[in-house]
């Protein structure tokens, strides 16, 4: 048997996450020749319907107050003991942070590998040992690496978009087991005591768009535009280290290796040629646009888009056709 | 994308401050289709100019590169990418306040203002260090921060609105193709492109292009460590780059500077650590970039000591971070001087590498000037490329010399210090009589030379000499030296002079290639012995040497040694492509020893069966004889003001002849001397003028004197100058100055000044300032030489020199050639 | 309190990472060597929190001697004292990891918090601090952002962590464990001072267990995807309506 672990969103269904990790579940399942079943917290509610249509039998639905908050370390308890009854050739989950800590949890106290953001998953069916390969990701998804998983019990997390959900034929029948996990009450535990929603300050680590400025930008003042830019996206404002000791921005403004490392949705890097010691801050942004007067600067050669002028020139324009999109 | 070109003037690799100021001077003086190339991007494509600390310190005790960096500063400034932000070098022990008093020295000779300031002054102008660990400063006002990287874009955009250069960045060179050792093409991974001239401005690459055409650049990648410290906010107030001067703290070999909030501490006093050009990461594979390598702690462990002890008012603070640590790369040389010119190996591929950023826009002129013009205006001896002899051009020998020099860097250096890595290489075959004579041995161009003798010792005590009471000044020296020089003088002498670079020149073409290349008339006779100037293209002197006609199609060509590699490249370019005349390097081949003194000729004559009176071998003349059974070549002429021979025998036979000549002069009182008799006083006394000291590029034959009676009807290198120069007044001449009654005993490079203390200059704005010095035993006094405009280049004048700090009169004994020992030469008859 | 952070020795690496000739590691010849961000932060913190309360700030890395360096860095910011796991591993498995860690905490003194950051940079395996807490029977809660002490006093701390939505405040009983993210603090640079004590502090050496995990790489690569060509949008003030495009794609702007 694969055992999936699923997670629903507030309104109860599936994550999409869940769907993918069910979908290489059934593609595992059957080159092992063995059914699929899930496990969840919590109630029922569509969870067996959906799940018989993606091939689920049988889902195990842990249930415990302690199981609430969503802890990992009695989330991690509850699925050591229901896969040490249950003994299933693996064990996937999606690769978010609860399910990546309730695995993790779960491996320790079953004394098991686990492999985390995989991306692919080869059984050795027949294999003499317990030795199955992975691909996982490492360093932030840059690279990928090739590993030998040993053990009697296959504990994986799976990367989103990995292999694309295939239609799968449903189940014939879904039968929902509810476990009662008996989990230690003697053992201390972290206590959500306050959920808020995301906090409206915008900072440059976490600003989805930062607008940065570097040397091209000329002057404290020269700023001005580039604060109307970072307003209208919603964006914070950055600075180059230029800008730092000309004393145009403060240093908590300076992203790069001696200021900070930031990874927005993305980066504006205004009159930044993207030296190194810059360009290190700003890697980790999804997408960049340079706006330059060198069309060979590094942060052009480098980034996603660009435009080749000057920031005064640019900017202007790009907050006048913004303002005249929008009609404001 | 620019289009990329498949035919340029000139290739230009290295997109650094040295390539950019290249392609802009290049195109300043008219040359078109210059393609730039560089492997990174741009401004800055990860070489040496985008980490580097770019301060200027104007004083340096090298005449040239300081020339070189007055000119980078004035282009720096002219393209608005200088901040002057003044400098203090400060010395925290006696000797390195000698060292301070020493550059003011030199300061005068070459006309910075700077001034040695007090502890309490350091401290007014620098408010955060701690004046207690300081001894004094030496205040240069005119010390400055570049942009080296803005200057390049705007060098780049000049050359390009000139319509003559095209960019292009991200271009890796694959090969340089050439053919019968000329340069013809440059192949990169965006095409190939045709040239007849190829510049390597790659830095730290620069060994890994040049031996794509087959040429070597004798340079190391090092590492240099830098760190910056900060926010400190006495700086981050300032709201500038920089608006505090710049400390050197130059006895534990470091500096600290202002860079916007920061203080940059960098040093020159951890271990060296060298790499290869071959292991050096590519931009993409650099965490920072391909010469910003990552910090090793802890050799920077014992300079954190010692900034924290001189500036920790500032530094030993809780948010003074070390924002920044790098091993940055830079390069060395052998001899810690650039590498400049042509490369001796192929022709049209040129080198300038090994250029720190204050001399980067200098070099950039110099170069262009010598591909343009065939001669810089600032004179590039000590940087030529050429000037390595086989050996110093290998790996081990530069990581040895390199590894020596890293820790002089803000060393004190003695002007006669002798390396102490990778000696021995080059070795005389009277070389084990020498060691067991106690040779005291100095290394030129690789050859070990005795300087002086131990075993000469007791002439000391008996002829009288005394020693020199200050360290300094008695430092790599021994009044051995004199001794030998005044036994000499009494008696007769034997000075190993093997490390003289000698060529044969035969063919055909053998007279007009002589004629070509030197001023003396060369259609002499078989047999004489003819001394020349060899001068460059603008008349200044190029070499001295030694021409001997062996035969009708056949001449021999003796030159000194430490410029022989930089003669030979010389002689080499201009061969005539016809193949009339081969040029055969014999130095190798070839061991000498002089034999000067009264009693010279009885020793000779005792030990061969030729007549050698005057009537039968007279002066500049040369003959094959036999002593032995060895055939030597005898030359008489002297270098050193006595009767005698030059004997050039063949190598292996050197031990034989060494012995011969020693048993026949020991009834003659025959003493071995070494190089400091014959490179320093006996010369001196004589008032022969030497390479790289008296004779350089900015002086030609007439104004140190060497002009012939008579000019010759052929062509030769330089004549319409030299011819000009006759005809008008010298701007400079060169005097012998004497210096009497002082313990004190100048080293060379001092300032000659007015007897009311000021700086001189001749009316092409050339400084007087000592040139060689040394003591002249004979006569009785210590002797200077210097050119002195004709208004001071008067006999009986009395000038001053200055000498670590303090001032001592002058007197011109000589202007002009005529020697003071022995004004009529009769003892060389 | 009394606050342990564990880190790992990882390579800096640039903009393209080259692996060894057998593709099983990073090519660390050009490379230095440094703790991530996420670690960076959690010493900060405890060196903020030993500061605040007078207790003391460890720092514990698994690894042969090499891994010291990384240590003393962490000194070097303010750390008081620094314990190596001895293994011959650069890059364990977390499990033996995890068991080295665990097996340290029970020769060491008691501490009140163990900080993790939440992934290594390099290996990214995200389970070493929820391994430890298991083993030891700790509370724990990882994507750490923020630590409150105000609790401290009644044995409690609470621990903000970040969630896609927001944020999740947890209240721990004392002694802890946190995995931490980036963001947490603004670490700070080490002074000289800090360095030059670093360089002198002792490193206590405890012996591995040598336990392996049952995780073994077998082989590195590239991702198989190649990188894009910038897309130039145009020059000047005309590339405007090229840009508001892109934002408007990017959903930045209506």
């Amino acid at each position: 048997m694969v055992l999936v672990v699923v997670e629903r969103d507030g309104d109860g269904t599936l994550t999409e996450g869940s769907a993918e990790v069910l979908a290489a579940a059934r593609d595992l399942a059957e080159s092992l020749g063995v059914p699929v079943e899930a496990v969840a917290v919590g109630e029922p509610g569509d969870l067996p319907d959906d799940l018989v249509k993606r091939g689920v039998g049988r889902l195990h639905l842990l249930t415990h107050e302690l199981l609430d908050d969503g802890s990992p370390s009695c989330l991690g308890e509850a699925l050591a003991g229901l896969v040490a009854d249950l003994r299933p050739a693996a064990v996937l989950a999606p690769s978010t942070d609860r399910s990546t800590e309730a695995m993790a949890w779960a491996a320790a106290e079953l004394g098991m590998p686990l492999a985390t953001a995989c991306t692919e998953i080869r059984p050795v069916p027949d294999g003499t040992d317990d030795t199955w390969e992975v691909t996982r990701e490492r360093a932030g998804g840059i690279l990928l690496e090739d590993a030998a998983l040993t053990a009697p019990i296959r504990l994986c997390t799976l990367r989103p978009g990995s292999p694309s959900p295939s239609e799968t034929a449903a189940a014939d029948e879904m039968t929902v087991h509810v476990v009662v996990p008996e989990l230690r009450a003697s053992v201390p535990r972290a206590r959500l005591v306050e959920r808020r929603e995301r906090a409206a300050g915008m900072t440059l680590t976490t600003a989805p768009v930062v607008v940065a400025g570097g040397r091209g930008v000329g002057s404290s003042e020269g700023y001005a535009v580039l604060e109307e830019l970072a307003g209208l996206v919603g964006g914070a404002v950055g600075c180059s280290r230029v800008a730092t000791n000309n004393g145009w921005r403060p240093h908590a403004d300076q992203v790069g290796l001696t200021g900070t490392r930031i990874s927005p949705d993305l980066y504006v890097a205004c009159g930044i040629s993207g030296a190194t010691q810059h360009w290190v801050g700003c890697m980790n942004a999804r997408s960049i646009l340079a706006v330059n007067t060198d069309p060979e600067a590094p942060m052009v050669t480098r980034a996603t888009w660009a435009v080749i002028g000057d920031v005064h020139e640019v900017l202007p324009a790009v907050v006048d056709e913004i303002r005249r999109r929008s009609g404001r | 994308m620019t289009p990329f070109p498949d035919r340029a003037q000139v290739v230009v690799i290295g997109a650094g401050i040295v390539g950019n100021s290249v392609v802009h001077h290049l195109a300043r003086l008219g040359w078109r289709d210059i393609l730039l190339l560089d492997k990174g991007p741009l401004p800055d494509p990860g070489g040496s100019t985008g980490h580097a600390s770019n301060f200027v310190f104007p004083v340096d005790h090298s005449r040239e590169i300081t020339q070189l960096t007055a000119d980078s500063s004035r282009q720096y400034a002219e393209l608005g990418t200088l901040t002057t932000c003044g400098g203090i070098e400060v010395a925290r022990t006696p000797e390195r306040v000698q060292e301070l008093h020493r550059r003011m020295s030199s300061a005068h000779a070459w006309g910075i203002d700077a001034e040695l300031i007090t502890a309490a002054e350091v401290a007014e102008k620098v408010p955060f260090l701690d004046p207690t660990v300081v001894l004094r400063g030496f205040w240069t006002p005119s010390v400055a921060v570049v942009d080296p990287l803005r200057a390049g874009e705007l060098m780049r955009e000049r050359a390009t609105a000139a319509g003559a250069l095209t960019v292009s960045a991200m271009t890796e060179v694959l090969a340089v193709d050439t053919d019968e050792g000329r340069v013809t093409r440059v192949r990169t991974d965006r095409g190939d492109v045709d040239t007849e001239y190829v510049v390597v401005a790659c830095g730290v690459w620069s060994p890994r292009i040049a031996a794509l055409a087959g040429a070597a650049i004798p340079l190391t990648p090092a590492v240099h460590q830098m760190i910056d410290v900060g926010p400190i906010a006495e700086l981050a107030a300032t709201g500038r780059e920089i608006a505090f001067p710049i400390v050197r703290d130059m006895d534990p070999l470091m500096y600290e500077r202002q860079s916007g909030a920061d203080l940059e501490i960098g040093s020159y006093a951890h271990r060296p650590i060298l790499c290869e050009p071959e292991d050096i990461p590519s931009l993409a594979a650099a965490a920072l970039s391909p010469t910003q390598l990552p910090f090793t702690p802890d050799d920077f462990d014992p300079q954190m000591e010692a900034a924290l002890e001189l500036f920790h008012p500032v530094l030993d603070r809780p948010d003074a971070g070390i924002r920044h640590a790098i091993n940055g790369l830079l390069s060395l040389t052998p001899d810690g001087h650039p590498l400049l010119g042509e490369t001796p190996e192929v022709r049209g591929l040129w080198s300038a590498a090994a250029v720190w950023i204050k001399e980067g826009p200098g070099v950039g002129r110099l170069i262009a000037e010598w591909m343009t013009e065939g001669a810089p205006e600032i004179d590039a001896a000590a940087s030529d490329i050429a000037r390595f002899a086989p050996h110093e051009r290998t790996r081990h020998h530069v990581h040895a010399r390199a590894s020596e020099g890293f820790n002089k860097t803000y060393g004190i250096t003695h002007p006669r210090e002798q390396w102490s890595s990778d000696r021995g290489v080059r070795r005389s075959p009277f070389h084990e009589r020498e060691v067991a004579l106690g040779a005291e041995f100095f290394e030129v161009a690789g050859w070990e030379r005795p300087q002086w003798y131990a075993s000469n010792a007791p002439l000391v005590a008996e002829l009288g000499v005394s020693d020199r009471p200050y360290e300094w000044d008695a430092r790599w020296w021994s009044p051995i030296i004199n001794a030998e020089h005044l036994a000499m003088r009494r008696g007769v002498a034997m000075i190993d002079l093997s490390a003289f670079s000698q060529f044969d020149v035969r063919g055909p073409g053998a007279l007009a290639y002589v004629q070509h290349l030197t001023v003396a008339q060369m259609d002499r006779p078989v047999g004489r012995v003819i001394y020349t100037p060899v001068l460059g293209p603008d008349g200044g002197f190029r070499s001295d040497l030694t021409v001997v006609r062996l035969g009708d199609r056949h001449f021999r060509v003796v030159t000194g040694g430490s410029d022989g590699a930089r003669d030979l490249a010389w002689f080499r370019r201009h061969l005539p492509r016809d193949g009339s005349v081969a040029l055969t390097d014999v130095t190798s081949a070839v061991c000498t020893l002089g034999l000067w003194g009264p009693r010279a000729r009885d020793v000779l004559a005792a030990v061969t069966d030729e007549d050698v009176s005057d009537a039968a071998f007279p002066f500049a003349t040369g003959r094959t004889i036999t002593i032995g059974s060895i055939p030597v070549l005898a030359l008489r002429l002297s270098y050193v003001g006595e009767l005698g021979w030059e004997l050039h025998a063949p190598f292996e036979c050197g031990l034989r002849l060494w012995d011969a000549v020693a048993e026949a002069g020991a009834p003659h009182g025959l003493v071995p001397a070494g190089i400091g008799v014959y490179g320093t006083t006996a010369r001196m006394e004589k008032g022969y003028r030497l390479v790289g000291h008296e004779l350089d590029a900015e002086h030609g034959p007439v104004e140190a004197g060497l002009a012939l009676p008579g000019l010759k009807s052929q062509d030769f290198i330089g004549k319409a100058a030299y011819t000009k120069a006759r005809e008008g007044e010298p701007e400079a001449t060169l005097c012998t100055l004497t210096l009497d009654d002082t313990p004190r005993f100048p080293q060379g490079g001092e300032p000659i000044l007015t007897p009311d203390g000021a700086r001189i200059t001749d009316r092409r704005g050339r400084p007087s300032f000592v040139t060689s010095a040394g003591a002249g035993p004979s006569l009785g006094t210590y002797l200077l030489m210097a050119y002195l405009p004709p208004w001071h280049a008067v006999e009986g004048a009395g000038l001053l020199v200055e000498y670590l700090g303090e001032r001592y009169p002058v007197t011109v004994a000589r202007a002009g050639r005529t020697p003071q020992f022995d004004p009529d030469d009769t003892r060389m008859r | 309190m009394d606050v342990l952070v564990c880190v790992k020795r990882v390579p800096a690496v640039g903009a393209e990472i080259l692996l060894t000739a057998d593709a099983t590691a990073i090519d660390t010849r050009h490379l230095g060597f440094t703790i991530g961000p996420h670690e960076e932060c959690a010493v900060e913190e405890a060196v903020r929190i030993a500061e605040r309360t007078g207790g003391s700030a460890g720092v514990l890395t698994v690894g042969p001697p090499e891994t010291e360096e990384q240590l003393r860095y962490a000194l070097s910011m303010g750390a008081d004292h620094a314990v190596r796991v001895d293994s011959p591993e650069t890059d364990p498995d977390p499990e033996a990891t995890a068991a080295a860690v665990t097996g340290a905490l029970g020769e060491l003194p008691p501490y009140d918090l163990v900080l993790f950051g939440e992934a290594s940079a390099d290996a990214g395996h995200a389970q070493v601090g929820f391994r430890v807490a298991c083993a030891l029977r700790r509370p724990v809660v990882g994507g750490v952002k923020g630590i409150d002490l105000d609790g401290a006093g009644g044995g409690t701390v609470t621990l903000r962590r970040a969630t896609p939505d927001g944020v999740e405040l947890h209240e721990a009983p004392l002694p802890a464990v946190a995995a931490v993210l980036e963001g947490l603090n603004l670490p700070r640079y080490p002074t000289i001072k800090g360095r030059l004590r670093a360089k002198r502090a002792p490193v206590r050496v405890l012996d591995g267990p040598g336990a392996t995990g049952g995780l073994r790489t077998l082989r590195l690569r590239h991702r198989p995807e190649a990188r894009a060509q910038t897309v130039v949008l145009g020059r000047g003030a005309a590339a405007a309506p090229a840009v508001v495009d892109v934002l408007a794609e990017l959903g930045m702007v209506r």
